[in-house]
């Protein structure tokens, strides 16, 4: 909304001009906080990986992101993130497809949302122990099928404790988060549009195939590289599950933070979430230039 | 009728394929708990919520769940006192600052928390000196935490509110700015500020990355501490705390689409 003009030179000029310096102070608690546990913490965690304990500038933990080892940890957490990104996102836009057309008003609609928004955002911890409790090795599908069809699921091994075991709960909160992110976009999609074509001889699968698919696009383009940044950085669902080791890159965090010297360096925490911001950084940056272009088609 | 929308029976084949992966879990992680060590299907788990033998075990969790509803408040607190005030200010007096400010409120989204707990270590070390090792500390990283959702949740309401025209006649009434603030504004914010404060409390009954590496004792690290000695307990916690979380969050959309009739 734009303010209205007040003429030059009047008293009222004058009085909330000096009440916009006053009113400059009204801003700097929040402001203070935003520096003390958002950009303080950040800077802190990026810079101690250039820095050695004792305080002295250095470039030897930064070469740490070339360690094998740790090039090997980036690369699961990439080829995780990937897969999970990718399957959430094909499963969660057929579910917005199947919501399409049902009143938002409606009980299906509203439950939905809301179960989309726990599993999306809030899960983390539970969603471990849902998934120890289903397929752990005394869970609940693990033991029927073992029973009722002598099927052992983990013959080749306890693959639920190790990063295999990770995909299934992953895609469990990846596929809610693709609806929500991806809804808005498929609901903005005009009837109109579907009406135009068939008025003009189009088929369906001539709609989707030319107006559909090319509109959504840049949209299921975002969602993905989202569903990919949320699944690199999530923490608690792999730490609840694999209880040690540093199969991916938050996990070695975890043991950077907690053992004093992993792989023989100091700093290797800053390190490693130097390499994971500029992972994350780079995806997001595309994700929300990508998704300021899908935008247009929302309005 | 949406003419895009697909046929009904595409909409039961997706909505049962899809809706059972997500369901086996859930049912799964119910029956678990009525599991009975002695064999057989009983309440016996459900049971040692009440019973004084297993206090000791359940002992952790309730100190949990204590220590992340004292969280939550001051979480709160914070999204209310701080937050909301600020965006009201940006709105009225700094209308040109909105998108450096919105950048701000999400960036949390991209900064994942592992990578924040990096730096709050020596953060916190230097809080533990001045203001004590309490739990509640933590609320100053949640609050970022639930930055994002918060501001989505509080601009929502900012944006269909005409907080201008409401100031500027309280103002000509002769209310001074605390007043316009508490009696005039928040009353016409309450649908956004109820919003931010239960996805506040959701974030932090949730919250286990920062507290688990900060070494401080809530919900979610109490029942990983409990799940060594007892499985079945966290199970159940599990699905009670998700049944929570999804009531809070339809009591959300509800009064949202209450608001938006409404208003339309």
């Amino acid at each position: 909304m734009a303010s209205v003009p007040v003429p030059a030179g009047t008293a009222r000029d004058a009085r909330s001009r000096r009440s916009a310096s006053w009113a400059w102070l009204g801003l700097t608690p929040f402001a203070a906080y935003v520096l003390l546990f958002l950009a303080l913490p950040t800077v802190l965690a990026l810079a101690s990986g250039l820095f050695t304990k004792t305080g002295a500038f250095t470039w030897s933990n930064l070469s740490a992101l070339g360690d094998p080892a740790v090039l090997s940890t980036f690369a699961s957490s990439t080829w995780v993130s990937l897969l999970t990104a990718i399957v959430g996102a094909v499963v969660g836009v057929l579910v917005c497809y199947a919501l399409l057309g049902m009143n938002p008003e409606g009980a299906v609609r509203q439950s939905v949302d809301a179960a989309a928004g726990v599993l999306a955002q809030f899960g983390g911890v539970m969603l471990a122990f849902a998934f120890i409790a289903t397929i752990g090795v005394q869970g609940m599908v693990t033991v029927f099928l073992k029973d009722s069809f002598g099927m052992n699921i983990f013959e080749g091994g306890t693959w639920i404790y190790e990063v295999p075991g990770l995909l299934l709960p992953y895609i469990y909160f990846q596929v809610p988060l693709m609806v929500i992110t991806f809804m808005p976009a498929l609901a903005a999609l005009k009837p109109q549009w579907a009406e135009a074509n068939a008025t003009l001889g189009g088929t369906r699968s001539s709609f989707w195939l030319h107006i559909g698919f090319p509109v959504l696009a840049p949209s299921f383009l975002a969602s993905l590289l989202l569903l990919f940044a949320n699944a690199f950085s999530s923490y608690a669902t792999a730490a609840a599950l694999i209880s040690q080791g540093s199969q991916i890159v938050p996990l070695q965090i975890r043991a950077a933070l907690t053992s004093e010297t992993v792989l023989g360096r100091d700093n290797l925490a800053g390190a490693l979430a130097l390499g994971m911001i500029i992972v994350v950084g780079v995806v997001m940056a595309l994700y929300s230039l990508i998704q300021r272009r899908a935008a247009r088609w929302q309005a | 009728m949406n003419s895009l929308a697909p046929s009904r029976l595409t909409r039961w084949i997706i909505g049962i394929l899809v809706g059972a992966f997500f369901a086996i879990p859930l049912i799964a992680t119910f029956l678990y708990t009525l599991r009975d060590p002695k064999g057989g299907m009983s309440l016996v788990n459900w049971h040692k919520l009440i019973d004084p033998a297993f206090a000791s075990t359940l002992q952790p969790i309730w100190t949990g769940l204590g220590n992340s509803l004292v969280l939550a408040v001051v979480t709160v607190v914070i999204v209310l006192v701080l937050l909301a005030p600020t965006m009201i200010l940006v709105h009225l007096r700094f209308p040109k600052l909105r998108p450096v400010f919105e950048f701000l409120a999400l960036l949390p989204i991209s900064i994942p928390a592992i990578v924040l707990v990096v730096g709050l270590s020596p953060i916190y070390l230097q809080i533990a000196r001045t203001l004590g090792t309490g739990t509640w500390t933590l609320a100053f990283a949640y609050g970022i935490t639930v930055l994002p959702f918060a501001y989505r949740a509080i601009q929502a309401s900012i944006d269909a509110a005409d907080l201008r025209t409401l100031s500027e006649a309280a103002r000509t009434l002769g209310a001074g700015w605390p007043t316009v603030v508490i009696k005039v504004l928040a009353p016409n914010l309450r649908q956004g500020l109820l919003a931010a404060s239960l996805i506040s409390v959701a974030v932090v009954l949730g919250e286990f990355t920062i507290a688990s590496l900060l070494n401080r004792q809530v919900f979610q690290t109490a029942m990983v501490v409990v799940r060594n000695q007892d499985p079945y307990l966290p199970a159940i916690f599990t699905l009670l705390a998700l049944l929570l979380v999804f009531v809070l969050l339809l009591i959300i959309g509800r009064a949202a689409r209450g608001h938006r009739k409404a208003r339309s």
